[in-house]
């Protein structure tokens, strides 16, 4: 029996070479930088917690997770609970009164967006929100500088981010509803329950792992936002919509501070793997 | 809620739908508006005429034909790598159930999960030592690690529950291990690999943070890359900006219908990403 897994073990070397290379030795090398002061040329030196203490002292640094829980709340909570109520009205009302086909054009048109490269998304929004030329000021007659006014940033990067994640939810819950028993929905309406109560005590208790999935790779996907940030205000005006992931790459490839990236982005990766064993041990204690 | 209410809910879904698709309706008029055109009637009026100068004075001026080649390039080899390795993997881990095995889905597990920023510069600071900056390569090479360690995870659980009696049967026939999988572990499992390769084609495509640091010049930058860069310069007047939002949203449309029927079965597949 030994041997006879034993020869498997061939089929993972590739893999396993890959990795060490692009992913074990990488990561170790940049936990090892952030020991360091580095400017990415010369020799690294060693200041053992000096990049830690000084990030706890960095106002930019706690700015830019504040701003990342402003981003998990655009990108994980709003569409979840949107998408909830959205996917629920289309699945049980929209489909049973309208038929199936008008359900599926809605909701392809809500999974639109999430189709393009967030860049791309960024690009046309950047181009929307245009202050002297952008379509939105013009729809509402403002005068607005969207991205460009400090108050306003973040705001309207949250908003631009509802718009593209949206629709994932909606699909990824409608497809959960399918598996959801009849027998519930037509006891309860036997019971003459109304549809908000259908919602909340069916609906929701029913898809629970899929709204646990989608928080959880929303949140991720949140703690790691760097392309929208990119395009539409490169982490400005001033710090208003700095992230870690844009900070860190800033310190990387524009300040030439290696060593405090690589600090940067290991408390960053410490969080996200830190979120992702609680969301599955909160996940494994509901199940 | 009879008569009036469901018409009221189906309106406030219409609605809705017509705000997601609006910034697409409104990029497409205005890409096709001469500048002229649009400043003097402003981004909200329907175009006059066919317009195509904008995106073709946008298409030469950033090689655009060279940028899509570069993303075709780079995705459909990630994407065809990534599954074959994640194949490999699955096999080991899930039919051949190699000791470690759960530690070993956990390393997957755990390098997907990584932000790409904790490996950047490392990676960044390698392909500059081998050779491979700015090569379409390193890109190539990186993003089949990633989208691999995803496609692991998730096949293996697939092939967990491969049928075995079909494989026994195959090894008494005298198949081996490596014929066993050509031949009948592959074959089998083709939806699920078909609908991962479309997902690693899509996924590597829209990828921006490692090809922005790894591609630098004209002769490599990928779509999305080029588009974001290029965000905001100063010779990006209003028309030739929706000019380049138009042609990011085309082949990502396209994409997406051309896939859609595969994707929408598959979505739930990619929802643990």
């Amino acid at each position: 029996m030994r041997a006879r897994t034993r020869g498997y073990w061939l089929y993972l070397v590739p893999s396993l070479l890959l990795f060490l290379a692009v992913i074990v030795v990488p990561f170790l090398m940049n936990v090892g930088a952030s020991f360091t002061r580095w400017s990415g040329v010369g020799t690294p030196r060693w200041i053992g917690l000096g990049n830690y203490a000084r990030l706890l002292e960095d106002e930019r640094f706690w700015e830019s997770f504040q701003h990342n829980v402003g981003l998990i709340v655009a990108m994980a909570v709003v569409p979840t609970a949107i998408g909830l109520v959205l996917a629920a009205a289309l699945f049980d009302y929209i489909g049973k009164r309208f038929g199936a086909r008008t359900a599926s054009a809605l909701r392809a048109t809500y999974y639109l967006p999430q189709v393009l490269p967030v860049a791309v998304a960024g690009v046309v929004w950047g181009w929307m929100l245009h202050p002297s030329y952008g379509a939105v000021n013009q729809i509402f007659g403002l005068d607005l500088d969207w991205l460009g006014d400090p108050d306003l940033a973040l705001a309207t990067v949250m908003a631009v981010m509802v718009w593209f994640q949206l629709g994932y939810p909606v699909v990824i819950f409608m497809a959960g509803l399918q598996r959801v028993d009849p027998a519930y929905y037509e006891a309860a309406e036997i019971d003459g329950a109304s549809w908000w109560r259908k919602f909340w005590h069916i609906t929701i208790p029913q898809i629970r792992p899929e709204i646990f999935v989608v928080l959880l790779t929303c949140t991720i996907a949140a703690l790691k936002v760097f392309g929208p940030i990119f395009v539409l205000t490169r982490g400005g005006p001033g710090n208003a919509t700095m992230v870690p992931s844009y900070f860190s790459y800033l310190n990387f490839f524009q300040k030439a501070n290696v060593g405090y990236g690589s600090a940067i982005a290991t408390v960053l990766a410490l969080i996200i793997i830190v979120v992702t064993f609680l969301f599955l041990r909160v996940q494994e204690r509901d199940a | 809620m009879r008569g009036p209410g469901r018409w009221a809910v189906l309106f406030a879904l219409v609605v809705l739908a017509v705000v997601m698709i609006f910034p697409f309706v409104i990029v497409a008029m205005n890409a096709v508006k001469s500048p002229a055109e649009y400043s003097s009637n402003g981004p909200l009026s329907l175009p006059e005429g066919l317009y195509l100068q904008g995106i073709v004075d946008f298409w030469n001026r950033v090689e655009f034909g060279v940028k899509l080649w570069n993303s075709l390039v780079i995705s459909a080899s990630v994407s065809v790598l990534a599954v074959v390795l994640s194949v490999l993997n699955a096999y080991a881990l899930g039919i051949g159930r190699v000791k470690g095995r759960l530690w070993i889905l956990v390393l997957f597990l755990v390098a997907n999960t990584l932000p790409q920023e904790a490996l950047a510069y490392p990676l960044y600071y390698l392909a500059k030592a081998a050779g491979l900056y700015d090569t379409r390569l390193a890109v190539i090479i990186v993003m089949t690690a990633i989208q691999a360690a995803f496609g692991t995870y998730l096949l293996s659980a697939v092939l967990g529950q491969f049928p075995k009696e079909i494989l026994e049967a195959a090894s008494i026939d005298g198949a081996g291990r490596l014929r066993s999988l050509l031949r009948i572990v592959v074959p089998i499992s083709r939806p699920t690999l078909s609908v991962l390769l479309i997902f690693f084609f899509i996924w590597t495509w829209n990828e921006f943070f490692l090809p922005l640091i790894f591609l630098i010049s004209n002769d490599t930058q990928t779509v999305p890359v080029a588009l974001g860069v290029l965000q905001g310069q100063r010779y990006m007047d209003a028309t030739m900006s929706s000019a380049s939002a138009l042609l990011g949203i085309v082949p990502a449309v396209a994409f997406f219908l051309i896939f859609q029927r595969t994707l929408t079965r598959g979505v739930t597949v990619g929802a643990i990403k």
